[in-house]
């Protein structure tokens, strides 16, 4: 497509008047000095550490949503899983999750975590967070490493103090790209669905908190159930994409996660397992992790275990498999009900009907849809100690960072602490630089492009095309996530031709051209996922990372990182592999 | 069905910009109909995760359960007061159950 208003003196919203659409898609300038992309529990804990740092400093959360309920916590959460209950210590959490990920974490990073995650803890809870207490006001722990909250207003609780330290808040501003002179990033633009206008906010230092991404590979479910899925369905790895669009460097996309969860709703199971001695039962009445699995830990064998292990029962027709709920009693069942309604309320939903609630009927449990996630594996920005990414000015936290696994929502806090207050540290001399109104245009120009396909393709059919591409030779559920070379490959040359289809879409609104944009940040997410994937020649992290033809775990030739630094030029992806001790300060 | 909205309960919240479900859809979903009336555009990308139904102030939203999962007169409705929130499960207009949590410690007014 020729760029008209590069060439001709016709302004943008001519030429979107043109195409009869809403959108006019002007510029609306802002300046500050921290830009945070995405709040949810990372943006928010960044935004509201900015202020209490430096009250003065000027502080701008761009989110797609509204922060009130955006990102994964928009249900509410239940349970604090990174904690340090009494008798843990930063050295023994570290070398929990370094085991649990069979050696390759980067345990720098989680360290630091681990050393913030009971002061953060704290902090929101003096937020107004119920944490649930014992007789004695101990927090009522769930293993080791987790307590028990009320957190259905977890995200509203988070996003009246953003409030309250007078940040500037934009809902409803999907980033699109980076603003990048090619040597530090400048700020962002997002366009905003409400007003159609397109935000180019310029700041100092920018913090990249959008979360992960789902939606890349086929959802279990179909029909209206296709987005009950575990992770939020809105979070599709947009700040990845933005980071793989500059030359950022990624870790472990390859490694990624596989949530073992209740059937049908996509509930977490822990809610129900996890401290408690309810058993896995297969079809035949086994007790398959206690009988089959013994070796590797059996009922409480590592969680990537638990999966591998009922997953097998199913492959070999000992399925379906249950959490035996049964014979729980009414006070039992109560208190799951209620933890479920601070997270997953479609559950209860589901147990409410007549012979269905757990006491009486097992809890069917599945394997999911994978997801590409920094939280609960270590897919993301390859970053150092202090968070800062590869690239000048750009700073990541949550799960968007790579490197540090099971940090969840408490180690996504500290990431965003230690990410904003380098940030601020480092800005004292970085003046604030304006790019140019032809950069901008670029940018008008790459999201204009999803309005006037001649085609008239939905998103909606080039995301069936993807999902379909990526379960079946990408390791999706239908392929019992198993990976080889050959089918990555087919994947690999599928993907090439979604994108040269890309052309074709066309949206008839603003919500649709946000899905465009959201389509195009999948792609080039799954297009870096495939290239790890094809990379990492052994099988590192079961079911997340089987490759069948090679099906060994080779610490010889492979205890390390497979990172990837994309080239936009050439359209290729350049895989770099990283020793176990390696950061960012000795490249 | 994901949710279903009520019109004769719903006020589409008056003179309001936007509907308080509209507002706050994570998945930006709900809009304002010709009637008034706050309406999903799709059911099938609904994530099922109740921000509308707290967030609405005449409690004319109801969770359900996506037939795919399982067709059901079941619904949740939920109300949120200053520090709890009361969900109702419900049968058709019958009230099966009543769960009050705590939701927030906070007593500080929003600024």
């Amino acid at each position: 497509m020729i760029p008209i208003f590069l060439v001709g003196r016709v302004s943008i919203p001519d030429v979107i008047h043109l195409f009869n659409i809403m959108t006019d898609l002007s510029t609306v300038n802002l300046d500050t000095d921290i830009l945070i992309i995405g709040g949810g529990a990372a943006g928010c804990m960044a935004a509201i550490e900015a202020k209490k740092t430096d009250p003065n400093i000027r502080c701008i959360i761009m989110e797609k949503a509204h922060i009130e309920r955006s990102g994964c916590l928009a249900m509410g959460l239940n349970a604090i899983n990174a904690y340090l209950n009494n008798g843990q210590t930063p050295e023994i959490y570290t070398k929990y999750i370094k085991d649990e990920f069979f050696g390759v974490i980067r345990e720098d990073l989680v360290y630091s975590i681990a050393e913030g995650l009971n002061e953060s803890v704290k902090q929101v809870e003096e937020l107004g967070l119920p944490i649930e207490k014992d007789h004695n006001g101990d927090y009522v722990t769930r293993g080791k490493r987790s307590i028990r909250i009320f957190g259905e207003r977890l995200k509203p609780i988070l996003a009246d103090a953003v409030y309250r330290a007078k940040v500037g808040v934009l809902n409803r501003v999907a980033a699109t790209n980076f603003i990048f002179d090619g040597e530090r990033v400048r700020g962002a633009y997002g366009f905003n669905s409400r007003d159609g206008k397109l935000y180019v906010v310029h700041a100092r230092a920018v913090i990249v908190t959008t979360g992960g991404a789902s939606g890349i590979y086929k959802p279990i479910k179909k029909g209206d159930a296709r987005n009950t899925t575990w992770y939020c369905p809105w979070n599709v790895g947009t700040g990845y994409a933005m980071g793989i669009r500059i030359g950022a460097e990624m870790t472990s996309f390859e490694n990624r996660f596989i949530p073992l969860r209740v059937k049908g709703v996509n509930a977490p199971t822990g809610t129900i397992a996890q401290g408690s001695d309810i058993m896995h039962r297969n079809a035949q009445g086994e007790e398959y992790l206690e009988e089959r699995y013994k070796h590797l830990g059996g009922e409480r064998c590592l969680s990537i275990y638990r999966l591998l292990a009922t997953l097998q029962e199913e492959k070999s027709g000992n399925g379906p498999c249950s959490l035996d709920t049964r014979g729980l009693s009414v006070e039992a069942e109560e208190k799951l009900k209620t933890a479920y309604l601070n997270m997953n309320p479609a559950i209860v939903l589901l147990w409410a009907n007549e012979g269905y609630s757990p006491g009486k009927r097992p809890v069917e449990i599945s394997g999911m849809e994978p997801v590409v996630i920094g939280g609960h594996c270590q897919a993301g920005y390859w970053i150092d100690r202090e968070r800062r990414t590869t690239i000048k000015g750009l700073y990541a936290a949550g799960d968007v960072a790579g490197g540090a696994p099971k940090k969840y929502v408490s180690g996504a806090w500290v990431e965003a602490k230690i990410a904003v207050r380098t940030a601020i540290d480092e800005i004292a001399d970085i003046e604030l630089l304006h790019v140019s109104d032809d950069e901008v245009n670029r940018e008008k120009e790459r999201i204009a492009r999803c309005i006037n396909g001649r085609e008239g393709l939905s998103h909606e059919e080039l995301e069936r095309i993807l999902h379909e591409t990526m379960d079946e030779y990408a390791g999706g559920a239908t392929a019992h996530y198993e990976l080889t070379e050959s089918k990555l490959i087919i994947a690999r040359d599928k993907l090439k031709e979604i994108e040269e289809k890309l052309q074709d879409l066309r949206a008839k609104d603003n919500h649709e051209l946000v899905s465009c944009l959201e389509l195009i940040d999948r792609l080039d997410v799954a297009k870096v996922l495939i290239a790890h994937l094809l990379y990492r020649q052994e099988t590192r992290w079961p079911v997340f990372q089987t490759r069948t033809d090679y099906p060994e775990r080779d610490d010889t030739n492979w205890l390390g990182f497979v990172n990837s630094i994309y080239d936009p030029v050439n359209d290729r992806v350049k895989i770099v592999k990283r020793e176990l001790n390696e950061t960012l300060c000795n490249i | 069905m994901s949710i279903f909205i009520d019109e004769d309960v719903c006020n589409g919240c008056g003179r309001a910009e936007e509907t308080l479900c509209e507002r706050i859809c994570p998945g930006d979903l709900l809009f304002r109909n010709e009637r008034h009336k706050a309406e999903i555009r799709s059911q099938a990308d609904c994530w099922t995760c109740g921000a509308c139904v707290k967030a609405c102030p005449v409690q004319a939203i109801d969770l359900k359960l996506p037939t795919q999962i399982l067709e059901s007169n079941v619904s949740l409705r939920a109300k949120c007061t200053k520090h709890e929130t009361v969900w109702e499960i419900r049968n058709g207009n019958i009230i099966k159950e009543e769960i009050v949590i705590p939701a927030t410690t906070w007593n500080g007014t929003k600024s």
